[in-house]
């Protein structure tokens, strides 16, 4: 019971990170109906920025961790929100109103670039960084097993619904909001009513970023390594979460990821730990068969 | 959605170099975290270190670039309109010439890759590389019919690489099958799970096609690594027995009432004659993949993977079962990736889970994608670059994947139908080479 707790939330500190990458997935299929699969990358870009300004911040001898906080998740979410939006502007944005098949490609090609060239820039090595946060709460004391929820998985948890909840008020509140709302509808009619398309999907592009960028840093500070490698599965399983919750939907998006999380911790707990990522496939495949739309999201409709 | 285009009035000098100083300023930014500053490590714990002086390199190349890019491009235009204007050959005689040309290069190639070993009987290193070549052309062939004809992007294509591979080392190792035996075999295993992975996902759009398959790539290889009484594990398959030439061993000395190859025909022995046969297995194993994917496109189904590819809805419409129709092409590419895993275990003598990740997958993907989609040609020579850069120059090797990554990216944007295809369909109703008139009328 102890342990099933203590995965339950660890499950849930995993999801909450799925579910912040999710979302960057999920505005952009909802804007311009395309999967941007270079968006692990960027996530992984961000928590190469992530370790150095830890440890710069380190080397500054800043020991506040507020602080330090702060400056690290500007940091990050400046450089890759730039990192967002130049990627759109190369790689995509010539390629729109072209075939399908073109910008997937492009994407993945992109994907690759980002891979190899923190690769060759950064190393081939992990990237380890003394822990930034230690200790937590002692939720319940058992003899066999001890429950603890660690500050840094509190900070993920806290972060990430805050972050949706700001996110669910700009899409449904503010302008900006409207506007990306009426690109998602159709195009057109959106830059002939004076929605500047561009700058909306641009500005798209850059808050998927930055919600990376959070994502990023937290992995940072919760795991404490990171290397080139870690965007693709991450990058697939917050796509997974999206497609699970509903390609389009921002809450569809956190219950994705809040769902993957679980099952992976779960799955890795009481199962076999070595065939969790086969499980989140599995998953994929299965909500692809059964329910094309996802938990919450609507129907297609194709229009000719 | 159709835009406007308005005509670009040309940039002044200053606007020039405005935008070259733009573009500059957003290299420097996105090359602070990465390039102008690293993380090393200094006795167990990190520490920052700066390389402005790359930075600023890389900046100044980027600026530099830009200028000469547009410098390029307005050549190119100024090049393009002043042969337009003199020159009276219509769109399609140019498409015409351009595919004879393509013709007598595919022959020439042909001519070449058959007098290969002759002229190069004794260089162990030319013939190895060539056969390389080869499984990449055959690999590159099988994933054209899904990705080129049909229209379905799959990213986890060395799955069906690595059930070939691994059926026949397990057949051969297990149950003793020679190479003829589990070829066919292991094809149609391949084209099972082709068929097994997309029944219930090639109802879905595209996109969700390409992550599907990119799991199942991932999911291919955890099973492997992890299965250990079935597959090895990490450690793979050790000595896999090589194809016999009709039941000629290729070895120095006989097997129990066999013979060798160099025994039968008088000759002495050289490992050389393994290498040699293998090139040309390999070479006959592509040309019929060829000849079969060729005539595939003229049958209906081909004609209607490419229909397919172009409006999938428009194929409804039509009545056409757009289900089996892709099921087709997935299995038939499957299919023929897995024949070109049974040759590539039968070549190495060993196989292991490293040799199909999904490194290798964007490899294929990017020799088809390179090559221009459905252009058979293109694959060839696509493969061929891709196989041969890297052996050039070795300290090149680890700039590859990033020279595929910007290349991908670089030729969609560029060119989204690849370098050697026009997207021409196979068939249309009125030939090339017919007055223009008539287009214009239909």
């Amino acid at each position: 019971m102890a342990y099933a707790l203590q995965q339950l939330i660890n499950g849930l500190t995993l999801g909450a990170m799925y579910g912040l990458i999710a979302i960057g997935y999920t505005m952009v299929y909802g804007i311009i109906g395309m999967i941007n699969f270079a968006h692990g990358d960027i996530f992984m870009v961000s928590a190469f920025i992530a370790v150095t300004a830890f440890t710069l911040l380190a080397a500054a001898d800043v020991s506040s961790i507020p602080l330090a906080l702060t400056f690290v998740l500007i940091v990050s979410i400046f450089f890759t929100s730039a990192y967002g939006w130049a990627v759109e502007r190369t790689a995509y944005r010539p390629l729109r109103g072209s075939t399908r098949l073109a910008p997937l490609i492009s994407a993945i090609g992109m994907s690759i670039f980002l891979q190899n060239a923190v690769q060759l820039t950064q190393g081939a090595r992990v990237k380890p960084i003394p822990p930034v946060i230690e200790g937590g709460i002692v939720l319940w004391d058992t003899p066999a097993f001890t429950v603890q929820i660690g500050w840094s998985q509190l900070l993920i948890i806290v972060t990430t619904v805050t972050l949706m909840a700001a996110f669910t008020w700009m899409i449904t509140q503010t302008p900006f909001g409207r506007q990306q709302r009426s690109c998602e509808q159709d195009r057109t009619m959106a830059a002939l009513l004076g929605v500047n398309v561009d700058r909306t999907i641009s500005l798209t592009f850059m808050l998927g970023a930055a919600l990376a960028a959070v994502a990023g840093v937290m992995v940072t500070v919760y795991y404490g390594v990171v290397d080139f490698f870690i965007g693709f599965l991450v990058g697939i399983k917050a796509f997974t979460a999206a497609v699970l919750g509903g390609i389009g939907s921002l809450p569809g998006a956190m219950l994705g990821g809040l769902l993957i999380g679980l099952i992976e911790s779960f799955w890795a707990a009481y199962l076999w730990a070595e065939y969790k990522d086969v499980a989140t496939f599995g998953i994929l495949c299965l909500v692809l068969m059964l329910r094309p739309s996802g938990l919450l999201g609507r129907p297609e409709v194709e229009k000719v | 959605m159709s835009t406007v285009v308005f005509a670009r009035h040309a940039m002044t000098p200053a606007e020039r170099l405005r935008d070259a100083g733009w573009v500059a300023f957003v290299g420097l930014i996105l090359g602070i975290p990465l390039v102008g500053l690293t993380t090393v490590d200094v006795g167990g714990r990190l520490a920052v270190g700066t390389r402005f002086g790359l930075l600023a390199a890389a900046v100044a190349t980027v600026f530099a670039g830009r200028l000469l890019l547009h410098w390029a491009l307005d050549q190119a235009r100024n090049r393009k309109l002043a042969r337009a204007r003199a020159s009276t050959a219509t769109a399609a005689d140019r498409a015409h010439g351009a595919q004879k040309a393509v013709m007598l290069l595919g022959w020439v190639a042909l001519g070449a890759s058959v007098a290969l070993p002759i002229f190069y009987s004794d260089n162990r290193y030319v013939v190895d590389t060539a056969t390389t070549v080869l499984i990449y052309v055959m690999l590159g062939w099988g994933l054209n019919v899904v990705v080129g004809l049909a229209g379905l992007l799959d990213l986890g294509y060395v799955a069906f690489y690595a059930v070939g591979a691994y059926s026949y080392a397990l057949l051969s190792t297990q149950l003793g099958w020679s190479f003829w035996e589990a070829l066919p075999v292991s094809g149609a295993l391949a084209a099972g799970f082709g068929i097994l992975l997309g029944y219930p996902i090639l109802r879905l759009r595209g996109d969700y096609l390409a992550i599907v398959t990119l799991g199942f790539g991932e999911i291919i290889r955890v099973i492997l690594v992890n299965w250990t009484e079935f597959s090895g594990g990490p450690n793979g398959i050790s000595s896999i027995p090589r194809p016999s030439f009709f039941g000629l061993e290729f070895a120095r000395s006989a097997p129990e009432g066999g013979q060798t190859f160099a025994g039968f025909f008088g000759l002495d022995f050289s490992p050389m004659h393994r290498l040699i046969f293998l090139y040309y297995l390999i070479l006959v194993l592509a040309l019929l993949t060829h000849a079969f994917v060729s005539r595939l496109r003229k049958l209906p189904v081909g004609r209607a993977w490419e229909a397919l590819r172009e409006d999938e809805i428009a194929c409804r419409a039509m009545g056409m079962n757009t289900t089996n129709i892709k099921l087709s092409a997935f299995a038939i590419g499957a299919m023929l990736g897995g024949f070109a895993g049974v040759f590539f275990a039968a070549r190495q003598g060993f196989i292991s889970p490293e040799s199909f990740t999904f490194t290798e997958s964007a490899i294929i993907l990017a020799i088809v994608v390179l090559g221009g989609m459905g252009s058979q040609m293109g694959v060839v020579l696509a493969a061929t670059l891709l196989v041969l850069i890297p052996e050039f120059g070795r300290n090149f090797a680890e700039y590859r994947m990033l020279l595929f990554g910007a290349a991908m990216v670089l030729i969609m944007v560029w060119k989204p139908g690849g370098l050697l295809s026009h997207r021409e369909p196979t068939v249309r109703l009125n030939p090339l080479g017919k007055p223009a008139a008539a287009k214009e009328a239909a």
